[in-house]
This record gives C-alpha cells, structure tokens and sequence, in this order.
C-alpha cells in the first residue's frame, strides 16, 4: 500500500508535504509557487493546505529569496527556495556564495543554515535563454555549499526530505526534462544515505559515470552497447558536492575504463574534477585516459540546436568507443 | 509619538558656509543643537535622566577612545586593517541604545559603536581586523550579527530575519545598518520592497556619512536618501546623525512601531566620516581639507559634553574620570591585542559545514600531517 507510481515532480511535491508536515519550521519560498504551485507544479496544493506564511509566494527578486532565507534562518527556520529556473540563480549568486555558504564558518559554528536551494536544470525542454542551464560547478566550487542532483522519483521523494533534514546549506538540482519520468516509490522504505553515489547498472568493460538528467542517458547507452556486447556499468554520482567516489573508484579498478556525462560545459566541470581524482587514486589500474562527454563552452545554445549541444545516447557510445580502442 | 517624517521643522543641518554639496535646508529632526543647546521637535521628544545622559557620554567617548587606539595598533603593524568610526559615534551610540535587548542589529563592518552597546567585546571585534577570525564574537547571545563585508547584503538578513520575529510572534525588530553608497545596491532596495510587502518588523538605519570610499553622495542618489523610503512606502526620516539623543528617539520610535506592527522605517543618520574609509584609505585625495573642519564644529561628542557642562548634569570629576577609563579601555585593547592568540592553522576546515564531508576531513587530515612532518624533522 506504501507503494505508489510517482513521476519526479509528484515525488519532490510528496517530499517536501512530508518534510512541512514533520517540521513546523520548513517554509517554503519563491516565486509563483503559491496559489499557481511553481512553473512546473511542483508545490502544487501546498499553500492551500499550508498556508501563506509557510508557502510564501515572494517579490520578484532572487537575491531577495536567498538573502531573507538567511535571515529566517538564523531565526531557527528552515527555508526552502525555490529559483524558477536555472539561468535565473544568478542574480541570487551573491547570497548563496557570500552568505549562506560562509555563515555558518564566519560565525564558527553558531548560525548553521539549514537553507535548501531548488532549482530545475538543464536542457532538452525546447525553451528559450536562460533556461536549459547546469549551474552545478560553480556551487561545487564554493566551500559550504553541498550540491545534489537527483535523477529518479525515489531519490527525489527521500531526497528533498533529507536535503531539508540537513543542518547545511544544499543547492538541490531536479533534473527538469525528467520532471514526468515514472517509477515506483516505496513511501515506507529505508532511505539510502544522501550524499552516497550508486551503481545503476553492473557492468565490465567500462565505467559511465552521470548525475542529474543524464544518468538516464548513461542508462540508454549501456542498454545500446550490451546489444553490441559490451557491458557498463552506470553510477549515478547523485550527489556532486561532496562526491562519493568510492565506488567509482572500486568500478574503474575493474574496468580501468571510465567515461564522466554532464550536461554543463566540459571545461572546468564536474568531470575535469573527477577525472583528475579517478587519475590520481586509480592511475595503475587506468587502461586509457578518463574521458568526459558534456556540453560546448559556448553559450547553451537556441534549442534547435540543443540536441546537437546535449550529450545523447551516441555521443556516449562515442567516447566508450574511444576509451575501449585507446 | 509615531515616526513619520517631519515635515514642520526645517533645520539648517550646516552652520555658516556649507559645502556646495550639502542641502542647505532639509528636514533634519535635530534634538541637540552643534552648540550644545536643547531644542525641542514635534514629533520627537525624549525624556532622559541626568543618568542616562552621562552614561551616553561615556558610551560616546569610550568607542572613539576604543577606535583611535585600533587605528594607531594598525599604523603599528598590529591590525591587517582598521574601519574607523571617527564621527559616527553618536549616530551607532543613538541607534545601539535605542534598541531592545531582545532586537537583533545588522551591521556593516563600522558599527563599533553599536557592537558596544551590545556588550560585545571590544577585543573580539579586533580580532576580525588582526585577522584572527571572520567573526568574533557570539552573535546570538549579543543580538549583534557578525559583520558583513560585502555591501548591503546585511539589510535582507534582517528583513528576513524580521520575518522571522513575525511568524514566532515576538514582539522585537530588526535593526539593519547601511551606508550611503550601499543604498545603491540592487540587494537594499530588494530588502526594502520585501520589508515593505510583508510589513516586517525592520527598520533601515543608513549613517549617510557623505562618501562611499572616496565617491559623494550625489552619485548615489537625486534625492536626499531618507526621500527614497517614500517609493517603497514606508515612513523615512532624517535625523542629524551627529546629535545623540535625536537619533535615540527616532530610532527608539521606529523600533517600537515595527514591534507594534507598523511596518519598516527607513533612517537617514546624516553624519560624516572624519576619517578615512579604513587605514588604507587617504581622503586628501578626494575632500577639501575645509570640510573636515566644518564638520569638526558639529562633532557629535562635543556637543554634547557642552551639553552636560552647560546644564550642570556632569562636572570636570566626571569628565576626568571618563577619561581615566577611556585609557583604561585603551590600555586593555592595546594588550589583549598583543597577546592574541594566532588561530591554530587547522582551525580554518573547522565548521565549514554542520557536518563536515569526509572529503574536507581528509584534506584537514593531510594538512595536519604535512604540518605535522616539518615538527618531526622530514622535511
């Protein structure tokens, strides 16, 4: 009976209802998420049965959300922004980078702040400017923040739940083009630990790494290379900073293959992170270079050309191929 | 009393031949005259004991002794850097001794004065400038946040912080300190449309010192900055910054209505920086010579020992006995300074988060034995 079918949307919405409903503290804030339940309905009925004060629909001003967030927070409150989209963060930088990723730091110890950014990233929806970005490694790179980028239902009911639960500031990445994706959530079950990296797919030729969005992608491309009998084995990193990488580094020492996708641009991302430790801590057991699949360093480009900008399914095999024949 | 602007009084805030810049005629809510005489304000009164009096002299006096010391320690080499408040005291003393214990002030890295009157310790907010710590001192048990750097951020901390107050219920305000330059700032004015929205118990008190680092006030704004309140909706105010007791009560009326849920108040403290902005700053560069000295006629410790003095409220054993525990004050800071303590080097992986990532542990635990090698003689 705790088991229900859930697309990633309906289980972030039944995550942060049971996260309100547990913590009289979690508040809720952002733009349009009120009485319209957010672009993408993810609070969708919670100001309704929560009310304005815990669902607050703010200004139109995302430093203004980040910045009261750090306020109420040092008030025992424990906000949960939401950024409408991805490319609209920015104006919300100063705060999250300066404030609410020192404060706890600055004040050694004394203002923790349990703030939870959400904010829906990447492509692959069609839309405009601004909205198709993978801000991820410029929160990654700041001290303070922890950085998860969910990929499925059951990591985003039990996701949001702990991300909150978390005395941290967490910048929490919902994967936007999978918001409809379905699987089955076990609302009674054990949650796995937040920040811990899992194997999706067992495997032994190479080793795919993928968070957020992509680990779909990865899963797509694994299913592809088994029908040419090549096997492998997928992690979903699930959590970007900090990285857990000990099971990755368990796979390449089998595989001595390994092959990062993201979506953000490849130059100084996650995957220039993680090549450099798989290198350092696996160098004897590498059979070819770390190679990573991700986007231009261009601007992300007008979306009919974003399936040329996107790693996909054959860009994937690609560098599999390349890794496989170095 | 309620605070609202004035607009009965019009007070010339500049005796004699004021700086071309200045306004000549404003509306200044103005309770003690640069002379040292008391006039009274419509909307402002403020009945105060010959008690209080003193000890707001003594408040007065001891931060600037407090702030010319930590100057002459960085000229020494002993401070990384100092943000003197020479000028702005009766500006941080009125505003800090109108607030409640139970408010929360928001400061800029200048407020001294406030920090004082908070009962923070002198020595910890030294220990920020000698590049101790980032912070100091316990801004929880003071009601006195640590001090924001970055211009302007501080004022949605206590708005938000405001909200806060609001959904507990408790009957306190946030007091959210900026400067003149800083109401440039895209994050002021969006504290200020969120305190105005929510009717959130804060007040803005902005020390218009005339001079963001080198650049005056008309780069900053058209319009007197206590005008600016109007657009968000809120009562502004212009108190002369200079005289103690006019920025206690517009202060203490603007915190008790925020309390009685009246909404934000924007202060404008007109005052003047008589120093630099910090010691690496030199202001022969960008003022004359000859405003400093009109200001010096309007300092606000003057006027008001004048006061004292003329009223018979304090006598010379007084002032001398002021001055005995202004060098006593100095005295402590200049040793407790010396003998600070340099942080242990791995105190800087402490408390970078709640719960700390084995990630950063490791690195903390590489450090300390890279650390621990040159000990043991292997380097």
């Amino acid at each position: 009976m705790a088991t229900e079918t859930l697309t990633i949307g309906k289980a972030l919405n039944l995550g942060l209802r049971k996260a309100m409903e547990d913590d009289a503290k979690v508040l809720l804030m952002g733009e349009d998420i009120g009485k319209l339940g957010g672009v993408f309905r993810i609070t969708d009925g919670l100001q309704k049965d929560f009310g304005e004060a815990r669902v607050v629909d703010t200004p139109l001003a995302e430093a203004g959300i980040l910045g009261t967030a750090v306020g109420l927070a040092m008030r025992g409150y424990r906000p949960v922004c939401e950024i409408q989209f991805d490319g609209f963060v920015f104006p919300a930088y100063n705060q999250i980078v300066t404030q609410v990723a020192k404060m706890h730091a600055r004040s050694r110890g004394k203002l923790p702040m349990p703030v939870v950014i959400r904010i829906p990233f990447g492509g692959g929806i069609g839309a405009v400017e601004h909205h198709s970005e993978s801000p991820e490694a410029y929160f990654a790179h700041t001290a303070g923040l922890k950085v998860v980028a969910v990929s499925n239902p059951v990591d985003a009911y039990w996701g949001i739940q702990q991300a909150i639960a978390c005395p941290d500031p967490i910048v929490f990445l919902e994967p936007k083009r999978r918001y409809w994706e379905k699987a089955e959530v076990d609302l009674d079950a054990t949650a796995d630990p937040l920040f811990a990296s899992r194997v999706v797919r067992g495997g032994d030729d190479v080793t795919v790494l993928a968070y957020g969005p992509m680990v779909k992608t990865a899963l797509q491309a694994a299913e592809a290379a088994a029908e040419e009998g090549r096997s492998l084995e997928v992690v979903d990193l699930r959590t970007v900073s900090p990285l857990d990488l000990e099971p990755v580094f368990e796979s390449v020492r089998r595989t001595g293959r390994c092959v990062v996708v993201h979506e953000a641009p490849v130059t100084l991302g996650l995957g220039a992170e993680i090549a450099a430790r798989v290198t350092e801590t696996c160098f004897h057991s590498l059979e070819a270079p770390v190679l990573r699949v991700g986007g231009y360093d261009t601007p992300y480009p007008p979306s009919k050309l974003e399936e040329e900008y996107l790693p996909d399914l054959d860009r994937v095999l690609d560098a599999v191929d390349r890794s496989m024949g170095f | 009393m309620t605070a609202k602007t004035s607009t009965t009084e019009m007070v010339d805030p500049v005796p004699g031949a004021a700086a071309p810049h200045l306004p000549q005629r404003t509306e200044l809510v103005q309770l003690l005259t640069p002379e040292g005489d008391r006039v009274e304000h419509p909307d402002y009164s403020l009945d105060i004991s010959g008690d209080e009096l003193r000890s707001l002299y003594r408040d007065l006096a001891l931060v600037r002794r407090w702030d010319l010391e930590a100057t002459a320690l960085q000229r020494q080499g002993e401070l990384g850097i100092w943000a003197s408040l020479l000028g702005q005291e009766a500006a941080q003393i009125g505003a800090g001794r109108a607030m409640a214990e139970s408010d929360m002030a928001f400061p800029t890295y200048r407020e001294h004065g406030v920090a004082w009157t908070r009962g923070v310790d002198p020595l910890h907010v030294i220990s920020l400038f000698r590049g101790v710590d980032n912070g100091g001192w316990d801004p929880v048990a003071t009601g006195f946040n640590l001090y924001t750097v970055v211009i302007g951020a501080q004022t949605l901390h206590a708005t938000g912080y405001a909200m806060g107050l609001q959904r507990d219920g408790a009957e306190s305000a946030a007091l959210a300190f900026l400067g003149d330059g800083a109401t440039s700032q895209g994050e002021v004015n969006e504290a200020m449309i969120w305190a105005a929205s929510f009717s959130a118990p804060v007040v803005f008190f902005c020390q218009n010192n005339q001079y963001a680092i080198s650049v005056p006030l008309e780069r900053q704004s058209r319009v007197p900055l206590y005008q600016r309140a109007a657009g968000f909706g809120f009562p502004g105010v212009r108190v002369d910054g200079n005289d103690v007791l006019a920025v206690l009560a517009v202060t203490k009326a603007a915190l008790a209505a925020a309390r009685e849920g009246q909404g934000p108040t924007f202060i404008e403290a007109f005052t003047y920086r008589m120093g630099a902005h910090t010691t690496s700053d030199d202001p022969t560069r960008y003022r004359l010579a000859s405003e400093l000295e009109e200001w010096k006629l309007r300092d606000p410790i003057a006027r008001l020992k004048a006061h004292l003095s003329r009223g018979g409220v304090a006598d010379t054993a007084f002032f001398t006995g002021i001055e005995a525990e202004a060098d006593e004050l100095a005295a402590r800071i200049r040793s407790g300074t010396l003998e600070m303590p340099d942080p242990a080097p791995a105190a800087m992986f402490d408390f970078v988060y709640a719960e700390q990532t084995p990630q950063l542990a490791q690195q903390r635990a590489d450090f300390v034995q890279y650390h621990a090698s040159f000990e043991e003689g292997e380097h």
